[in-house]
């Protein structure tokens, strides 16, 4: 037993210390920023913070080292919340930020801070589908039919899963939509939505019974979007993926255009992943000048066409006419028309008790 | 067999540094867990760690966790046996092999099986096929009536869980029974043989009380590792609340929603019940010495 004891003791201790240090140094006096960011965007900042190293160095001359993290969204912010000294936050959903404006750490009004709702690139929620589209999935309404499998993933733990939850109930609802790419059709969605008052969407009987049906087709629910990815692409489970665009057009570079398709649905949600400056950090490590030039940066032509070349969608109308091969036209209805916000939006369809645990609470 | 006592110098010190390191490396962060499950109203935190969505990936994750430790400590005892005995050049090898769920990303090993069904369906046909399934969606569903009430969970799935976990915890039986067996002298055998007791009367009789308690913790340990088990399992089945949802899942939920005291309201009720059973493995292995004696 002695003997035993020796063997399994360590083995024991060391599976169960088992846990995430999360370490970020932050010197004073040194120009270094962290951006913490969401799951996808690993090759956006890069080339981001390479382009603003360069920029920032020319016009004020300074050397500016930027640090990032990615990981989901959700699990990113509640880090900040729980001390990583990020500059900077750019997130899938302004819910996340919100969650750190909650915590103390950023200000109220962050989403006037920057223009576009503070988000430099928008995205939406495409279909993948299996090459030649072999069930003929075209519309939100064919993902309910019998016997189509569709892959998403639980948009209690992932932000695309979130987007797509909505996009299918906006749909449902019959909500208002635009044409994004012409700045006219943009301006009148950002009045609408500042000028809405009540929210219909969210009494559509329609709308839930649709949604209800949807989860019924759905074999696997993943954790996060790459997750979902993985289920459909390289386990080759479902006839339909829900996910990111620009995930969309890396599963076809990743995996082969002569493997799946991307079909487009006549109509879908804008998906607004929005940046902030956290006030807390960059007020005690006096970094509030350089945050702020780093996170307008985001904003200037050559930014916003590094976007487009990685499938985000521009927020400048004219960079977006571009890449109108790729990122094609689309109607898409607002969160904030439509829902009123993310915190409506949560409170009703996600948090505990919400219409999401209604679906699946056990008969 | 008599056991030599060594009496170690120093002995009140290190048992004074062992209480006070094990306080600081498992029972405070314990408390932590504990203090912050507290901020919780009894109601609030019975809600949730008693709604059905929960209660059912209780009921996955014990279920399978408690398959997986029986299968393991079934074909564990056997697979060390052999390897005690090596009867064939090269079993060195596996006996390295055995170690590789522990030294594996558990993530590696969840996405590993995820691809393997995916690539070659028919290995997952003859592990858990059909008549698996039903004989597993029988047998769980007696128990489920006698003790919680039907079953909601999927069978295949489930089945996906008990491999996964078996794969994951596989060592645990092994490298505890193997020293035991290591140190066994053959000649009680030969002398329980030469009494003539048949061979299952000296296992019985001989073999087993001496292996009992090694065996009986390699089972509880196999047993509160599979509980916890998170990595691995998210890839093998559909993570279906009700259906397909293992509890670790469940805690990661309410952390994403930022329900801090709820996530770990679920994660006291796990690990109560871990604790339970290596309470009751003691208390088994107490009366499994005194049987021997």
């Amino acid at each position: 037993m002695r003997l035993l004891k020796k063997i399994v003791a360590p083995a024991v201790l060391a599976l169960s210390a088992i846990g995430f240090v999360h370490h970020a140094s932050a010197q004073e006096k040194s120009a270094t920023l962290l951006n913490v960011s969401y799951d996808p965007t690993r090759e956006l900042y890069d080339e981001v913070n390479r382009l603003f190293a360069k920029q920032y160095k020319s016009t004020a001359g300074v050397d500016v080292k930027i640090e990032q993290s990615h990981g989901g969204s959700s699990k990113q912010a509640r880090s900040v919340v729980d001390g990583l000294k990020a500059d900077v936050v750019t997130l899938a959903l302004g819910y996340d930020i919100t969650a750190i404006e909650k915590a103390g750490l950023i200000e109220k009004g962050w989403e006037k801070e920057f223009p576009g709702n503070s988000s430099p690139y928008t995205s939406t929620i495409v279909f993948v589908v299996r090459k030649g589209n072999p069930k003929g999935i075209k519309t939100w309404a064919d993902l309910v039919k019998q016997g189509n499998q569709v892959i998403v993933a639980n948009p209690k733990t992932s932000g695309a899963a979130r987007w797509a939850f909505l996009a299918g109930w906006g749909d449902a609802a019959k909500a208002k939509t635009y044409d994004l790419s012409k700045a006219d059709q943009v301006k009148a969605s950002t009045d609408a939505a500042a000028a809405a008052k009540d929210h219909p969407a969210y009494n559509s009987a329609e709308a839930r019974a649709y949604v209800a049906a949807l989860y019924k087709n759905v074999p696997v629910l993943d954790s996060g979007a790459r997750g979902s990815t993985v289920t459909f692409a390289q386990k080759n489970v479902g006839d339909v993926l829900l996910n990111w665009e620009n995930e969309a057009h890396l599963v076809l570079e990743e995996f082969g255009k002569d493997k799946f398709d991307i079909i487009y649905p006549p109509v879908s949600i804008l998906a607004e992943p929005q940046v902030a400056i956290v006030d807390k950090t960059v007020d005690a490590k006096g970094t509030r000048k350089i945050a702020e030039a780093y996170l307008n940066f985001l904003y200037t032509k050559e930014v916003q066409d590094v976007a487009g070349q990685l499938h985000y969608r521009p927020r400048d109308t004219e960079v977006l006419a571009r890449y109108s091969d790729s990122l094609p036209k689309i109607q898409l209805f607002t969160i904030d028309e439509t829902f009123g916000g993310w915190d409506k939006a949560t409170k009703a369809f996600f948090a505990d008790g919400g219409v999401f645990d209604q679906i699946y609470a056990v008969k | 067999m008599s056991k030599r006592r060594r009496v170690l110098p120093g002995f009140p010190f290190a048992m004074g540094y062992s209480m006070f390191y094990l306080s600081i490396i498992v029972l405070l962060p314990l408390a932590a867990l504990i203090l912050k499950s507290a901020q919780l109203s009894w109601d609030d935190f019975w809600k949730t760690a008693n709604s059905d969505v929960v209660r059912a990936s209780y009921r996955l994750t014990f279920q399978a966790s408690a398959a997986a430790a029986l299968i393991n400590g079934l074909f564990g005892l056997i697979i060390a046996w052999v390897l005690v005995r090596c009867p064939f050049p090269g079993c060195r090898l596996f006996d390295a092999v055995v170690d590789f769920p522990f030294a594996l990303p558990t993530a590696v090993a969840g996405l590993t099986f995820g691809s393997l069904y995916a690539g070659m369906p028919w290995i997952e046909q003859i592990l858990i096929g059909d008549w698996v399934t039903a004989a597993w969606n029988s047998t769980a569903g007696r128990i489920d009536a006698l003790t919680l009430g039907p079953r909601t969970l999927s069978g295949l799935n489930e089945l996906r869980v008990v491999l996964m976990l078996t794969f994951v915890s596989l060592p645990f039986v092994i490298r505890t029974v193997q020293p035991v067996l290591q140190e066994w002298e053959i000649e009680t055998e030969q002398a329980a043989h030469s009494l003539g007791a048949s061979n299952w009367l000296t296992f019985r009789r001989v073999i087993m009380p001496e292996l009992m308690p090694a065996w009986l913790s390699g089972m509880a340990l196999a047993f509160a590792r599979s509980v916890g088990e998170y990595g691995s399992v998210i890839f093998v089945t559909g993570n279906i609340p009700g259906k397909s949802q293992i509890a670790p899942v469940q805690i990661m939920q309410q952390l994403e929603e930022y329900r801090y005291a709820q996530a770990t309201a679920i994660g006291v009720v796990l690990l109560g019940v871990a604790l339970l059973v290596l309470l009751l493995v003691n208390v088994l292995q107490w009366w499994a010495n005194r049987q021997a004696r």
